[in-house]
């Protein structure tokens, strides 16, 4: 009996403590902002957490945007793990309800739960990456926004070429033997956005260029990745680049020596031997400029595509050990190319398709079940990407480029 | 006289029934226990302040209306797929495939709000959602209930792999429905139509989910308590032999069963695509087709403790998410406190069925002395 009077007693204890603090818990969250400049706050959805590199990239832009413009820790939320579905709505409508007067998510199957979210709640800044639907919506407080990656794509391609060109001239490989593979996640405009752009880049450097793509169908599979890589590699490919957020491609090429561009940042750590170089987006430019203007009460884009010129598009150092002589010098001057406009990375006379010149394509640019092409893209002399919309619409198949498989 | 082997330092010895009270005290000095390691674990590892990180869990879970209703959203989800479970593990069938069940009652709904979208009217949509839902995840179930009752096959791998079956077809018609193409995304179906929705109450989005899923429940608790067929259950689970010889058919109640349990999966796939999420992903249930059946066990197929015990686990999981955000934790931080709560749990129950004896503890010297007092007679 004297036992279960001292387990009663200390039940009792442990409850009130917790019931004591759960209670001063709820008075902390009364003090809400109301969206005005200096109480402003953020929050941030993602779809997983800092161990995706995708995410990753994400978290690491919203804490330097935040620092950037001296917004308190306490005055942001980052909500990690959040699936494409209700739960999106749900995170956007609690960060809502706690004041944010602005409201990011990262992932491309949010976006019709943030369009909801921003009819519910008109009276915050809803922005999405990698979405489509903003220029069509019609809302004033939902925003799109990418970056022109293509480019950092085709600069990475520059110094695929060049290492190409090196196999060549140290008669690793013959010329026709330049084959490059690409491990892409789905059959997506971003990733064959992707891939051409790299392409393209690649072979303005070494002009026997032939590239090999084939799809996992998933963005994060570190399995499917690892051997969609060494499937190319057996199949002749002497250099791999890849559009997927896991480091199998870059850990197979490693094992098998073969040279990797990467993507999403750079894996020099685990890869010392064959990373070559890395472009990324970085979002904290973005963060900044939306944050910004909510703060000032300014509208934000409908569509913002982020490019070299506003820090969105980065390239890592490159890594001298893998890479060619002069990678690094070919891509500033190249860079400096683009930036000036001269030269345009989707060039219509660079491309072929079905061996007939491209000289006209009409993108879906705005997304409807059927994907009804709808606007004309190939505008003097070269395809406008992510100029009508912020996310990429380039799905051309062009020569040089072969699919092993299609059916993501 | 030879003597005994030495006695062991403890041993273990079932328990006659306990008073119910002593019983749930016992549960609540094990979540007490829980919140003292938890804690411990919490200033440990992370050098937070433990009772801050409870008090978000809780503020988490009940910091706002909103996030009330979330909780009451999320239990009813996890309630809903528990109280499926419980008939068929009641009976001893090891029904692990409640997963895909649900995943192919979502997919049927999703199936229906797609092509029959603009063809027939709102409310006929939802009924044909709703039965087409309920029959394919009976057919899910029934099918390794089946084989089971006819060929005695093994029911776990069955429904397990039935599991697999039911996401390689969401996957797949994900990339059918997909849009924009090669995104392997479908988005929210109807967006603009609202067509096969369920309606919301009010302005309650998620009432009608959680009153149809309270509903179930307390079905199912008379069913499996007073029914006839809830009687034949509890038979069956206890003994085939015995169910036989009383004239229960045996394979009859298996398949019967089955159909019961992956019915209210389909039902409750068809509740998160029609009454929430309006989606299908692969990843719809999350697994909460195996803690379904946690929930059932933990409660003892007991439908009204299954409300308490997936409240309990939802709270934690609410919680988790909480204190990711407001401290920059890993939701798997989390998923270790939700761990050492569950751990608790689960071997609090051991101690309500079973009594360590200590050697030279009282009870054990008595029983020592009197099996020496028999042992003299002789």
């Amino acid at each position: 009996m004297k036992k279960l009077v001292v387990l009663v007693l200390s039940l009792a204890m442990v409850f009130t403590c917790v019931g004591i603090l759960s209670a001063c818990g709820g008075s902390e969250s009364s003090d809400e902002g109301s969206g005005d400049a200096s109480t402003m706050k953020v929050g941030f959805i993602c779809l997983h957490d800092e161990n995706s590199t995708y995410d990753l990239n994400f978290i690491n832009g919203a804490k330097e945007a935040c620092e950037a413009l001296g917004i308190s820790e306490e005055n942001y939320m980052i909500k990690t793990n959040i699936p494409e579905g209700q739960e999106c709505y749900d995170a956007a409508a609690e960060l809502a309800d706690a004041g944010c007067g602005i409201i990011f998510a990262d992932s491309f199957g949010h976006e019709d739960y943030m369009i909801q979210a921003a009819k519910d709640f008109p009276e915050v800044q809803f922005c999405h990456a990698t979405g489509t639907k903003a220029h069509t919506e019609g809302l004033d407080n939902y925003h799109n926004a990418f970056a022109s990656i293509y480019e950092g794509r085709y600069l990475a391609g520059v110094a695929a070429g060049m290492k190409l060109n090196e196999m060549i001239e140290n008669g690793d490989i013959a010329e026709d033997e330049a084959k490059i593979g690409y491990v892409g996640a789905f059959t997506y405009a971003e990733v064959i956005s992707g891939y051409t752009s790299f392409f393209l880049g690649a072979r303005s450097i070494c002009e026997s260029a032939t590239m090999e793509v084939t799809f996992t169908g998933s963005w994060y599979d570190e399995t499917a990745e690892k051997e969609g890589a060494n499937k190319l590699i057996d199949d002749g490919c002497v250099l791999i680049s890849q559009h997927a957020d896991s480091m199998g491609a870059p850990t197979a090429c490693e094992k098998a020596g073969v040279p990797n561009v990467s993507y999403n940042g750079s894996t020099v750590d685990a890869c010392p031997n064959t990373f070559i170089v890395s472009s990324r987006i970085d979002w904290a430019p973005y963060y900044k400029y939306a944050i910004q203007a909510a703060m000032n009460g300014e509208a934000i884009d409908t569509d913002w595509t982020g490019n070299l010129e506003t820090g969105s598009v980065v390239l890592t150092e490159v890594n001298e050990k893998a890479a060619a002589e002069g990678t690094q010098e070919k891509i500033d001057e190249v860079k400096a190319q683009l930036e000036a406009g001269e030269i345009q990375v989707f060039d219509a006379s660079a491309i072929t398709v079905k061996n007939k010149p491209f000289e006209s394509y009409k993108a879906d640019v705005d997304t409807d079940p059927d994907y009804t092409p709808d606007t004309e893209a190939v505008v003097d002399g070269y395809f406008h990407e992510s100029e009508f919309r912020s996310a990429p619409y380039f799905d051309v198949q062009i020569d040089g480029i072969k699919l092993l498989d299609t059916s993501f | 006289m030879s003597k005994a082997s030495k006695e062991p330092l403890l041993h273990i010895t079932k328990r006659k029934t306990m008073a119910w009270q002593k019983a749930w005290l016992i549960r609540l000095a094990s979540i007490a226990a829980a919140l003292i390691v938890a804690a411990i674990v919490t200033t440990t590892a992370t050098g937070l302040d433990p009772a801050s990180v409870f008090a978000k869990i809780l503020e988490g879970a009940f910091g706002s209306e909103r996030k009330i209703w979330i909780l009451g959203k999320e239990t009813a989800v996890l309630l809903c797929i528990a109280v499926a479970m419980a008939p068929a593990f009641r009976m001893k069938f090891w029904n692990l495939g409640g997963e895909g069940q649900v995943l192919i009652g979502a997919w049927m709904t999703a199936a229906c709000m797609i092509y029959l979208g603009d063809k027939v009217p709102a409310p006929l949509l939802i009924l044909i959602s709703l039965v087409g839902a309920v029959v394919i995840g009976a057919v899910w179930a029934g099918i390794p209930a089946f084989f089971k009752a006819k060929w005695n096959t093994n029911e776990t791998l069955f429904t397990l792999m039935m599991n697999y079956v039911a996401i390689q077809l969401v996957a797949y018609y994900i990339i059918i429905w997909e849009s924009p193409k090669g995104s392997g995304k479908v988005g929210i179906i109807n967006q603009a139509t609202n067509a096969g929705w369920l309606p919301s109450i009010g302005s309650y989005q998620y009432l009608l989910n959680i009153l149809i899923v309270a509903c179930i429940t307390v079905l199912m608790y008379i069913y499996l308590q007073y029914s006839k067929h809830g009687y034949e259950i509890s038979v069956v689970g206890e003994s085939q032999s015995t169910a036989r010889y009383v004239g229960i058919k045996v394979d009859r109640v298996i398949i019967r069963t089955l159909l019961v349990s992956g019915g209210i999966c389909g039902l409750c796939g068809f509740l998160m695509v029609a009454g929430t999420d309006h989606t299908i992903t692969t990843t719809l249930a999350g697994g909460r087709g195996f803690l379904g059946v946690l929930v059932a066990w933990l409660a003892q197929f007991n439908a009204l403790a299954m409300v308490l015990v997936s409240l309990l686990l939802c709270i934690l999981s609410r919680g988790a998410g909480e204190i990711s955000t407001a401290f920059g934790l890993n939701q798997s931080f989390g998923d270790i406190l939700t761990g050492i709560i569950l751990f608790f749990i689960i071997g609090s129950e051991f101690f309500i069925n079973y009594r360590i004896n200590f050697r030279g503890s009282d009870k054990a010297v008595k029983a020592a002395k009197s099996a020496g007092k028999e042992g003299g007679l002789h």
